[in-house]
């Protein structure tokens, strides 16, 4: 069992494989080829983490660690690298590979034609690969190699267009904010060597147990791997990247940018859930923060008109959600929102990218709409999609979020953190991500046609290498809810399989189970009310209301991003652009003035003596006698030779 | 035996005219022989002075023969690299004034 378990072990190693081949022998192969082998590589680590996953379900041991070889030693402090294949990383290893998969056989049609279409590939393996160590680490030094392995392929994919500048910065802007979370990554755990003696995730985990509850360097060490994942999973303040990381490629929008990396803050707090289940401070820090983001996210995503950075905002508002869960210390329902949200925003981001592979490019929903009748794979698809995520009783949106929604209500860990204002704040933006996705699909795929015309006779469904993973993935988005089922009067699979994993002291209210179902009543009805505004909103007024308001003072809120990126231009990125031009005037004007002012007479000197170089042969020849002689006079003079 | 302050002295005379010969003439070639004959006055001088001490002993005594080889060794290389040169300046320009030859400078 162990060793069929061990397998999983390979997964990283294929996808860095694959990303090898494509990137020292891409350029050589014919078109389909790259995206073959990328696509094999990790197709064959989905086969290899299934077989581990019934293996580890089949076993009797929760945890197989395998040591790879050590890595530092410095006096008593000792570190190896290994991994760690539990049941949290192995469901995790499951999404990663499995929608990797289907992402990378849907980038071969989408790539297509695409002159980087091996360094595509190459970037995307990578990516996988970075992904899974960061998954699989068992300390949190090889975490942190991941944690900046898949940075850095974000920082490559965003950047894949590089000639148009706009990308270019785009990737910049990514890869500085998640630098200050990197930062904070690093303080992290600074300070978990000096309080636990070891970066070990399991022997800290255990070490945090055995500590004072609510102990206040805990606090500190937990919101530090707050900061790191507000980083990486775009959460207040630093959540400005996401939506202009969508310069990228669609495909990498749904793997990197919506499925899996930026869910990578999560599986953190989860993966040190011992340590946050001992410090209410930090977990309320964790959980107020999702709260905020996920309402501001909501908030903004209403007046965006870019069909993926609509879906960017929705992401961050989804991950914020995540967050209350994790903050809550509902680990499992974290994950699980994290295994359903991977389904259906894949699907919505890969259907938009169908949506604008078949529109030559246009990413403005203004110049959408209709779209449903000519590309019916699509459209349907990114129906299911849409009300997956509006939380729709039966599709799998509505299990994870419901399941955070009740959690939040009978948290008792941050009960002293107001709970249930959070939990206010949650279903509200549950109405809100209901309105802004009926939106979104009613921009793109019904009402009106506002597109050009000449596009009309050229509009297509996609290939069928693009619909398949579309359909597959809808068929998970309905289904994947149902491994989480309402606890208290069905049986639920994803709680119990984790357990082991994310086991800690957590204690949630018993609730009666009336007060249950009104629970899940309440965020029907708000799925209901998000969804009907929007249908009156939209279809029966017609936007009439919506082009009033058009200029009111929360429309330009909303527009402006929250005036998030204005304030970090005025506060960070001018001051810095101020001392920049200063210092380099004070280079040319002080530095290199004074350089030239001592080199002229220098020069001078060097001119002067030019002079003796007549370039006549004889003259030298003259100087070099006379120099003898005089030479000889001396020496014969000085008695030396007597 | 001839004393070697003769020998000395026919040096100091040859090299005082191959010196003279460098100062004033203006073809290359001529230079050149001047240069020669400078170099073998010192050979001169050089066999001249390891004749005179040819009893203290063989290290000393074959110094002074050694060295006369090492110059006549060079010599014919200078010869080769120098003529080598001549003969690509000729080429060139048709002429082997050296006073022609003063382009490098400020």
């Amino acid at each position: 069992m162990t060793d069929l378990i061990s397998l999983a072990a390979f997964a990283p190693l294929l996808a860095l494989i694959g990303a090898l081949v494509n990137g020292l022998f891409g350029r050589a192969f014919r078109e389909p080829l790259p995206g073959v082998i990328a696509s094999l590589s990790v197709g064959i680590g989905f086969l290899l983490s299934i077989i581990a996953f019934f293996a580890l379900a089949a076993g009797e041991e929760t945890r197989v660690s395998i040591t790879l070889w050590p890595y530092l030693q410095a006096g008593s402090f000792e570190l190896s690298l290994g991994f760690a294949l539990d049941r949290l990383s192995l469901l995790m290893m499951l999404i990663i590979t499995g929608v990797g998969f289907l992402i990378h056989v849907y980038s071969i049609g989408y790539m297509h034609g695409d002159e980087g279409f091996s360094r595509y590939f190459m970037g995307l393996n990578l990516f996988v690969a970075a992904m899974l160590l960061l998954v699989m680490a068992d300390s949190f030094l090889l975490m942190f190699v991941g944690w900046e392995g898949v940075g850095i392929c974000s920082y490559l994919l965003i950047g894949f267009w590089y000639r148009e500048k706009l990308n270019a910065d785009a990737a910049r802007k990514a890869f500085i904010v998640n630098r200050i979370g990197d930062a904070g990554f690093l303080l992290a755990m600074f300070l978990t060597v000096t309080t636990f003696g070891t970066l070990d995730i399991q022997a800290v985990n255990e070490a945090a147990g055995a500590l004072v509850f609510g102990s206040s360097v805990l606090g500190v060490i937990g919101l530090l791997y707050l900061l790191a994942a507000t980083g990486k999973s775009a959460q207040l303040p630093l959540q400005v990247w996401l939506p202009d990381a969508m310069a990228g490629p669609t495909p990498v929008s749904a793997l990197i940018h919506a499925a899996t990396m930026v869910t990578a803050g999560v599986y953190l707090i989860a993966r040190v859930a011992p340590l946050f289940a001992q410090t209410p401070a930090a977990s309320a820090a964790v959980a107020w923060v999702g709260g905020l983001t996920a309402l501001i996210a909501a908030f903004i995503a209403f007046s965006q008109t870019d069909i993926k950075k609509i879906l960017a905002y929705s992401t961050i508002s989804q991950l914020g959600f995540m967050f209350v869960a994790v903050g809550v210390g509902a680990y499992w329902v974290g994950i699980f929102h994290v295994f359903t949200h991977a389904f259906f925003k894949a699907l919505l981001f890969l259907g938009a990218g169908s949506v604008i592979h078949a529109l030559a490019g246009e990413q403005d929903v203004r110049r959408m709409g209709g779209l449903g009748k000519h590309m019916r794979v699509t459209g349907t698809t990114s129906l299911i999609a849409t009300l997956a995520i509006a939380g729709v009783p039966l599709l799998s949106g509505f299990f994870s979020k419901d399941a955070i929604l009740a959690h939040t209500a009978t948290s008792e860990l941050i009960a002293d953190y107001g709970n249930l204002v959070l939990y206010a704040i949650l279903l509200v933006t549950a109405a809100m991500t209901a309105f802004y996705m009926f939106r979104w699909y009613h921009r793109v795929f019904a009402g009106e046609e506002r597109f050009p015309k000449k596009l009309r006779d050229s509009l297509h469904e996609s290939p069928s290498v693009m619909t398949l993973p579309l359909v597959i993935l809808a068929v998970c988005s309905v289904l994947a809810g149902y491994l989480g089922l309402p606890e208290f009067a069905f049986p639920n699979w994803i709680a119990h399989w984790l357990e082991p994993s994310v086991e800690t002291p957590v204690s949630f209210l018993h609730l009666s189970t009336s007060l249950e179902w009104l629970l899940i009543g309440l965020s029907v009805v708000a799925a209901a009310v998000g969804l009907g505004l929007g249908y009156w909103v939209y279809e029966r007024n017609r936007g009439r209301l919506v082009a009033r308001l058009e200029e009111s003072m929360l429309a330009r809120l909303s527009r402006s991003g929250f005036g998030f990126d204005a304030l970090y231009r005025a506060v960070f990125v001018e001051p810095a652009e101020g001392t920049a031009s200063g210092l380099s005037s004070v280079d040319t004007d002080i530095v290199d003035r004074g350089l030239r002012a001592g080199a002229s007479p220098v020069g001078l000197l060097a001119r002067a003596a030019a002079l003796l170089q007549s370039g006549y042969l004889r003259a030298y020849a003259l100087a070099m006698l006379i120099g003898v002689l005089v030479f000889a006079l001396i020496v014969s003079l000085s008695g030396v030779l007597s | 035996m001839v004393a070697t302050e003769y020998y000395v002295a026919l040096s100091s005379i040859l090299f005082a005219i191959g010196a003279v010969g460098v100062l004033t003439r203006r073809s290359a070639i001529m230079v050149f022989l001047s240069v020669e004959l400078m170099l073998n006055a010192a050979n001169l001088a050089l066999v001249a002075f390891a004749r005179q001490w040819s009893g203290a002993g063989s290290i000393t005594a074959l110094s002074g023969q050694t060295a006369v080889f090492i110059i006549l060794a060079l010599a014919a290389a200078e010869v080769a690299v120098g003529l080598g040169i001549l003969v690509s300046i000729f080429r060139y320009r048709a002429s082997t004034d050296v006073d022609a030859l003063a382009e490098i400078r400020l």
